[in-house]
């Protein structure tokens, strides 16, 4: 069997100025500079991001799914974080 | 026995599955599910990858240059979605390596259109016109599979795709408008992909293998026969508007159902091709591993280059 | 046409000829290459060179006015009439034959293409101010590869040496000026390919040089493209790209 000669990374592109930069794919390739290259010529062809990133997967650090319980769940009993949690009189709109 | 964990991770799948969710990389899933996915993925990367080939035997004949760079350009976008997907199905905890390695050892199959040869230049118009027409039928409705990054490159590449299929059918209309030799091209082009087309479906629902769970775990969508009745319908008319005759004689409107009718496939064909004997099993995969081997010194070099990078950041680091 | 018309004509499809002809031994790598990211890569070279040659044709075909198209230019002539600098046509080769040859072409249009942008012809410079940005691109992408692979293994090292050493023959003609193309120079339209030789040979030598690999110069000239005396690939190369227009001419595709 062939060996894994190349890293994997993560490509992150922005695709407009003022837009985060949004997940796409991920590609091999031998250094950060290259990989930003591939995802150059791999993931922008029809001029799909005015900007990339690019991340050597090894290096994410992820929240694992047998976490969520201890992890997401305690977020979603705070509903006062949002706006809608607050009830005003009708005469005050678009606050 | 199943421990109280697995059976609750089980549970939690199932709900995820059933409430339509998207499943994710880092959750828990079947191993079955895991296996299935692999197969149907890297089959699917596999086709794309192996699809270049076909194609590819014209870039170098192309008639115009705007053809040739259409044709180029749409070749590469094939290596694009072979690269969308094996980086989704890396998500699976496989290697691109492995994945490289069962297609070449024949442990993983692809496309069996892709066995046949290009014999003419109508044939890249046929190719597009039907072969990625067929494919964009598969792909649509795999753009809600289960599997989140299996979905999102399917979504990728349905935008991709649209422009293959039109370019496609303007060669086949540019020469079916043409002289009556580029007309007879166009049409026996036709003839010989229409059949391997439709078979790209797969095998009629109740004898297919995968099937059944695939359809249960909501990796596939819509069963093959639908899927090709769905193929058949939209591609009818389209071979109309080109004047070229119905390359099955069967081809009729069946008002009741609402439906073309259409003929029975060559089914010991499709098993012969898909097993290994169709008339380009051999080339295409030597042609791969040629290629793969050709570049194994240039990414030896790349290792090495990056090995004696690294350790010479690690000494100037000390 | 007058002179100075048939003089634009001729370097028009001079330029464009250097752009099929490497366009077309690129995207031989497709389905080819090391890694299918590489692949993917070498396709968007080979389309940026078809581009060019697209746009140099329509263009020589509007200075002519005779109403021949970009397609008549490039399927209709033959291997006299071709008249590409002989290192676009080098068959592609190993994977360091076709990066080095690459840097070479790159290391040269950067600059080449750079002073085009002056022209005083604004077709002309507007065609340099997009090439030349494909050449940046494609030089930021050769660099790095002659640099890994000269650096890399032995093997690797070996087969850029052997690169180099087929390829310093011919890249001299990138920089050989002829008088047709000298009488464009002095209106102003074309740039002085001679000029650029030195800085060339320096820029090459010292790239190299970081990678302990030696480059003698580009002094050694096979010369022969712009009058149609071409290597015997080339002639292969036509019959094949040919093959359909010729067969069956006159049609619509």
């Amino acid at each position: 069997m062939s060996q894994e000669h190349l890293a994997v990374y993560e490509v992150f592109v922005r695709s407009a100025r003022g837009l985060d930069h949004k997940h796409v794919g991920s590609l091999h390739a031998e250094s950060p500079e290259h990989a930003l290259m591939y995802a150059r010529d791999c993931y922008i062809r029809r001029s799909e991001g005015v900007s990339i990133w690019v991340v050597e997967s090894k290096n994410i650090t992820a929240s694992q799914e047998e976490d969520t319980e201890n992890f997401v769940d305690p977020m979603d009993d705070k509903p006062y974080r949002h706006a809608t949690h607050y009830v005003l009189p009708d005469s005050v709109n678009n606050m | 026995m199943q421990s109280v964990d697995s059976a609750a991770e089980q549970a939690e799948f199932d709900r995820k599955i059933a409430e339509e969710q998207k499943i994710e990389p880092t959750d828990w899933m079947p191993d079955d599910y895991r296996k299935n996915l692999i197969r149907q993925m890297s089959q699917h990367a596999h086709s794309e990858v192996i699809g270049m080939q076909p194609e590819g035997n014209w870039i170098t004949r192309a008639p115009t240059l705007r053809r040739k760079a259409v044709l180029l350009a749409k070749v590469q976008d094939e290596a694009g979605h072979g690269l969308y997907l094996y980086s989704a199905t890396e998500t699976l905890g496989i290697s691109r390596s492995e994945l490289i390695d069962a297609l070449q050892t024949g442990k993983a199959k692809y496309a069996s259109i892709f066995n046949y040869p290009t014999l003419s230049w109508a044939d890249v118009g046929a190719i597009g016109w039907l072969v990625d027409g067929a494919a964009i039928v598969n792909q649509i409705s795999l753009q809600r599979t289960s599997y989140g990054p299996y979905s999102r490159a399917m979504i990728r590449i349905c935008k991709e795709e649209s422009f293959h299929q039109r370019q496609g059918y303007e060669i086949m209309y540019a020469l079916a408008k043409g002289t009556p030799e580029q007309k007879q091209m166009a049409q026996d082009a036709m003839n010989r992909f229409w059949w391997p087309s439709l078979m790209m479906f797969g095998p009629h629902d109740s004898e297919s293998a995968h099937s059944g769970r695939s359809m249960k775990w909501k990796i596939k969508r819509q069963s093959n026969d639908d899927l090709r009745q769905k193929f058949i319908d939209q591609t009818v008319p389209q071979i109309e508007v080109l004047g070229l005759e119905m390359p099955d004689p069967e081809i009729k409107w069946n008002e009741e159902r609402g439906h073309y009718d259409s003929g029975e496939i060559n089914w010991e064909e499709f098993y012969q091709v898909i097993n290994g004997s169709g008339p380009c099993n051999h080339q295409r995969i030597k042609h791969h591993k040629a290629a793969h081997d050709n570049g194994e010194w240039v990414r030896e070099a790349v290792r090495a280059y990056r090995a004696k990078q690294n350790q010479k950041a690690a000494e100037s680091a000390a | 046409m007058n002179q100075q018309q048939q003089n634009l004509f001729r370097f028009l499809v001079a330029l464009g000829d250097d752009s099929v002809v490497l366009s077309h031994r690129l995207s031989e790598w497709c389905s080819n290459g090391p890694y299918l990211e590489e692949d993917i890569a070498l396709g968007n070279v080979a389309l940026d060179y078809i581009g060019r040659a697209r746009m140099f044709y329509q263009y020589a075909c509007e200075v002519e006015g005779k109403g021949r198209t970009e397609d008549d230019i490039a399927y209709f002539r033959n291997e006299r009439e071709y008249t590409n600098l002989l290192i676009h046509e080098l068959p592609i080769n190993d994977f360091a034959f076709t990066m080095v040859r690459q840097f070479f072409v790159d290391v040269f249009y950067c600059e080449y293409l750079k002073q085009l942008m002056n022209s005083s012809d604004e077709t002309i410079a507007a065609i340099a101010a997009k090439a030349v940005k494909e050449s940046r691109y494609h030089l930021k992408r050769s660099e790095p590869w002659i640099r890994q692979l000269a650096e890399g293994t032995d093997e690797s090292l070996r087969r850029i040496k052997d690169a180099l050493l087929e390829l310093e023959n011919f890249v001299g003609e990138l920089f050989l000026m002829s008088d047709w193309e000298q009488s464009l120079v002095e209106q102003g339209i074309a740039v002085d390919r001679a000029k650029l030789q030195k800085d060339w040979d320096a820029y090459v030598q010292k790239f190299l040089g970081e990678s302990n690999v030696h480059f003698p110069d580009s002094q050694l000239q096979i010369r022969g493209g712009r009058e149609g005396i071409h290597t015997e690939h080339l002639g292969h190369m036509l019959s094949e790209m040919q093959y359909i227009q010729r067969t069956m001419p006159g049609l619509q595709w």
